[in-house]
This record gives C-alpha cells, structure tokens and sequence, in this order.
C-alpha cells in the first residue's frame, strides 16, 4: 500500500494557545485512520489543517507526495462536526446543489441509494432528524467521488441504531477503497471502522497503531467485574489481587482469569453477578493520561 | 469563474429568498404600505410651508428687502431662473423671485401663490413684475415614491445581502462551501446577482401596483428610471459587502448596518427635502449612494431629466459600487 497523506511537525497556535503541538503521521492508501481523544484534545484542528480549512502555523502536509494546494478540495470529501446548511432547500436540491461545484462527481441516484436517502427527499433539510442529516452529510461529503474522505466525529449526538447504521456506511465507504481519516471520541466507534488510530491529548500524539495492536502492547490482562457489595473490603490488599473499587463495582485486573476465579471462589466470593471484559481503547487512554476519555 | 457554479449559488440563494415567505412579504408589503398611506394622508394638501426661490439675492430691487424680512417663509437660494419656474409650475416652489430685476413668478393654480404675492406686492407697487406661469401640483406622494422605494431597496439590500453572509458565517454554511472548489469570487457574485434582480422585480412591481392606484407623475423615460434602479440597487448590496467581509456576529452586524442604514434614511432626503438646510448636511448627505439614485429618479419622474442629465449621480453610483465591491471582495474571509 502506498502513502496517501503525510503529516510532519504540524503545529497549530491560536494565540496564546497551542491546539496542536507538533504532530506527525501518515495515512495508507485505502485505509481508516481514526484521531481518537478528548474533547479538547486537538482532533478538529488537526483534521481541519488537513482539509485545508486551518492553515498550519508550522508543519507540513502531503498529498500524494506533493504539499496540498486548492485543488486537493476537489479530491477530497469533507463531513465536519458541525455543518449548517442553506435553510429552505430541501435535501434533493442541496444534493444537486453541491454537485454542481465539481467537474467529476458521483451519480446522485446513486448516493441517494448508498445513503438511504429517498425517503426524505423533498424534505427541507431543517426538518431532518439527527441520522437523517449525518446521512446528507455524508452523501455530500461523497458527491465529488473523493479519494480521500474526511469524517469530523459524524456519529455525535446519534442514537445507539442511527450509530450502527452509520457505520454501516462508512464500511460500506471502505469496501470501495476510499481513504478514510475519521475523528471521534467514541472508542467502540474507532476500534470498529479504524484500521490505524492515534490517541490525541493535549495537542500531542500519545500513541498510534493499529486498535488490537495497540491494546495488545499496553494491556495482556482482562477485567473481571464483581459488585462492591460480594467483595469484602479485607481483600482489597490481597498481594495476588489488582483490584479497586468505582461507581458500586470492584474492577480485578486479572493476566490468568481462571486462576483468579478459582482465588474468589476459595475467598467464598459470591459470583452470580461476575462480568468478564477485554481492555478497551478507553482503558488505554486511562492507562497513558490518567484520564477518560469523555472527562 | 466557473459558471455552473455561480447559477448553483444563484438559485439555491433565490429559492432561499422565494420560500422565506416572511422575508418576501415583508420587502413587498412595506413599501405599499407607506405609499398608500401616504398618499391617503397627503391628498388634498402639501406641504403648508410657504417657499419661496430667491435669485441673485445680493442686489435687491425696491419693495423686495422688506418681504425678505417676513417670518415663516422659507427662502431658498436657487442659481437658475429655468429650472426653478419649472419647481413653480409643479408647485414646488411657490412663489420665485429675481431679486435684482424685481420679476417674480407664481403659479396661478397655486394658492401659496397667491398669498405669498399679496405680501410681497403693496397697494401701487409698480417696480415689480409679475409672471405667471401654470400647471398642477407634484403632490407629495409623487416627490415621496423615489425616496420610499429607494429606502425599501437600501434596507433589502444591506440586510439582505450583508446580514444573510454574516449569518451564514455563524452558522457553518460558509465554512461548508470553503471545503468546495467554489471561489469568494463565484460566492459574492452570486449574492449581488441574486439579491439585485430580486430588488429590482420586486421594486418594479411596486411601483406598477401602486401606480395603478395612486397614478404618479412620471416626466421622464422608464427606462432610465430602471437603470438608476439597478445602479443604485447595485451600489447598495456592493455597499453590504464591507459589512459581511468578516464578521461573524449578527448582533454586531444588525448595529453596523443600523449606523449606516439610519443617517442614510434620515439625510438622503427620503422623506422631505435637503433644499433649504444647511450646505454642510446637503455636502455629507452627497456621500450616501441612497441619496444619488433619490435625486436620480426624481429628477427624471418630477423633472424628466434625460440619461445625459442624470449622468453624474450615475457615475458616482458606478465609482462607489467599484470602490465598495474591492473593499469589501478583497476583505472577504469564508471564516
């Protein structure tokens, strides 16, 4: 595969406040490559200096080996986290709208199929629903045929269905090997759709891999959940046990899940109520900031 | 430029315009409204004060110096005899006076007139001479429609064109059309478009439903009276531009575009004459384009000026949309 987009020591300053702190990556060819971070933690900016909104106060970016310049926007398809739209135009027109911004474009039957959007539209596009609009907006992010799609935290704000089925899209996207540099601060989101991340903090790249990689180099343990109220407080400094307490649960961080059963079974530890879970890209970010990722 | 793209904005703007129906019916009934009402309140009378046009009022002939001692007439200096007897002969004037030769003209319709001729001329006054002229009175909805449709195109074009890009800026419309291949330059071309043939249809049918009922005087050509309307009208959105070049707050908009839209109202003779006030605010109101397309039109409905007559307002329109377009185009951020 090759390189499609490389980024060197990009930094953004908004006054006084550094946003982005000298980031680098590059994307792959025909691959999802997800920012994943806080709010806060410089996702947008970068992703925005990468669609060519922001311009960089230092750093440079590569499209296809050479800097971006104005025509890179005709290759690539931009969803941001917040678009308004044109009120009072419905979404076949604002459709036919943006189409007619490009030489080279995709059918519009054809999006209006691939992103379901017939049902709605003569619709006026302020009377969407939240999943019906993320759908416009992607079908306008896609209405140039772009190489390289960019997705600024798409599934915000949706319903747990209306996130599936976008991402439903999004695969969808993938199968037909479109580049793909998707934001969120949804973990489940990134491990499902992305094929590379980076964890963004504080403006800084704290860690980049692929999702499994990435938790099988931070984590060989998994979490055993046990309610506070079955774990006597006298095992809290049990030397064979790593466990704490939050929220009403006892968390046991266990390398050996059998042997550590087998423990709380001796301990007479009632386990009617026990939950087993792998490390998440959130117990990551925990483990590399000290914090959540929604703190 | 690329055309597609310019109709693309052009029509999605005009379908925004035509289905905002609040919008629409606001810049047509308005304008309506304020004519009829006037016309209703000024029908059987103008204005009370008495006017009187003073030519060469350095010299005075015997008999004059005392009636330019009388209170609660207004005298106006005027350079020309010509074109102040045709003021006389619409009754804007109502009485002019050469003060040199002692020649003074009324209009023999006019009541004023008449009044005004019985203070100036004493019983066996012969150093005066009398010339009459006729014809009847431009009533003051004739003299009012310019100013009240001017008003009506320069509210519609500052906030219809340079309050929708500062709201567009708000909301993210504008960040969106930034990520497209569309240019500032196809962007702002397509708003001047949009909203300048939008002004001038609904201006023109305006004019053409209340003429039909209230019949204004019309000396001049349509035709050119439409062209000061697109001039003007173009003069005004270039003139929006400045305004929407960068902000990003409408609150601080609406207060910018109220600072210019208000003194613009009140001193580009809109609703009562600029002749007769002090020579500064006459010299300051010439700054405004309102005030040029106003004089422009009526002086072809009221005057029948010809295009050549009109010219210089014309120019002054065309080098201020110049001016305001660069300014506010080269300005122009999407953010």
């Amino acid at each position: 595969m090759s390189c499609i987009l490389q980024v060197e020591n990009l930094v953004k300053r908004f006054g006084s406040v550094q946003a982005v702190n000298g980031v680098s990556f590059s994307i792959e060819r025909g691959t999802c490559f997800g920012l994943l971070g806080p709010n806060g933690a410089g996702k947008t900016t970068t992703v925005e200096m990468l669609e060519g909104i922001l311009t960089p106060s230092a750093g440079t970016i590569r499209y296809k080996g050479a800097p971006t310049n104005a025509d890179f926007r005709k290759e690539a398809g931009i969803m941001f986290q917040e678009t308004a739209l044109q009120e009072f135009i419905k979404v076949g027109e604002t459709l036919e709208l943006f189409s007619r911004f490009y030489a080279h474009t995709r059918s519009q039957e054809e999006l209006i199929d691939r992103c379901a959007l017939s049902d709605f539209l003569d619709r006026d596009v302020r009377k969407l629903s939240g999943g019906q609009r993320q759908r416009l907006l992607l079908a306008i992010a896609l209405v140039n045929d772009p190489e390289i799609v960019f997705l600024d935290e798409p599934t915000t704000g949706l319903d747990p269905q209306a996130r599936r089925n976008f991402w439903q899209l999004v695969n969808d996207i993938k199968q037909e090997q479109k580049t793909l540099v998707l934001t969120t601060h949804y973990m489940e989101e990134a491990y499902e759709l992305c094929d590379e991340i980076a964890i963004m903090d504080h403006g800084c790249i704290i860690a980049q891999g692929s999702p499994r990689d990435l938790l099988k180099k931070h984590f060989d343990n998994s979490v055993i959940l046990l309610p506070a109220s079955d774990v006597p407080e006298s095992l809290d400094q049990h030397e064979l046990l790593k466990l704490h307490r939050m929220n009403g649960q006892v968390e046991i961080l266990s390398e050996d899940v059998n042997a550590t059963i087998e423990l709380l079974m001796a301990q007479k530890i009632p386990l009617g109520h026990l939950q087993i879970r792998s490390r998440t890209l959130e117990d990551l970010f925990l483990e590399l900031t000290g914090r959540g990722l929604r703190s | 430029m690329r055309f597609k793209r310019f109709m693309a904005v052009l029509s999605a703007r005009n379908l925004e315009f035509i289905r905002d129906h609040s919008a629409l019916s606001w810049n047509i009934v308005l304008p309506v409204l304020i004519v009829f009402g006037f016309a209703f309140a000024f029908t059987t009378s103008s204005q009370n004060l008495f006017k009187v046009g003073i030519y060469d009022q350095q010299k005075q002939a015997p008999g004059v110096e005392q009636f330019l001692q009388l209170k609660h007439i207004q005298f106006i200096p005027v350079n020309s005899i010509d074109k102040s007897i045709t003021k006389v002969e619409r009754h804007q004037l109502d009485m002019l006076l050469d003060s040199s030769s002692g020649s003074y003209w009324i209009n023999d319709r006019s009541a004023n007139g008449y009044v005004l001729e019985q203070l100036l001329r004493k019983p066996g006054e012969t150093s005066l001479t009398k010339k009459t002229v006729t014809g009847d009175a431009i009533r003051y909805v004739d003299w009012l429609i310019p100013g009240v449709l001017g008003m009506n195109i320069m509210f519609s074009s500052l906030f219809g064109v340079g309050y929708v890009i500062v709201r567009y800026r708000k909301n993210g419309v504008l960040k969106r059309l930034k990520a497209t291949p569309l240019t500032a330059f196809e962007f702002l071309s397509a708003q001047v478009v949009s909203r300048l043939w939008l002004i001038v249809t609904v201006t023109s049918l305006v004019y053409a439903g209340t003429n039909l009922f209230v019949g204004f005087r019309m000396y001049g050509s349509y035709l050119t009276l439409l062209l000061v309307l697109v001039i003007g009208t173009f003069s005004m959105i270039c003139l929006s531009l400045i305004i929407a070049a960068r902000l990003s707050n409408e609150e601080t908009a609406n207060g910018l575009l109220n600072m210019i839209s208000w003194p613009m109202m009140m001193l580009s003779g809109v609703w009562f004459s600029l002749e007769g006030s002090p020579q500064i605010i006459q010299q300051l109101a010439l700054i405004f384009p309102l005030t040029h397309m106003i004089l422009a039109a009526r002086a072809i409905m009221i005057d029948g000026a010809t295009l050549l007559q009109v010219s210089d307002h014309l120019l002054i329109l065309l080098i201020m949309s110049a001016l305001f377009m660069t300014i506010g185009a080269r300005s122009f951020k999407w953010e």
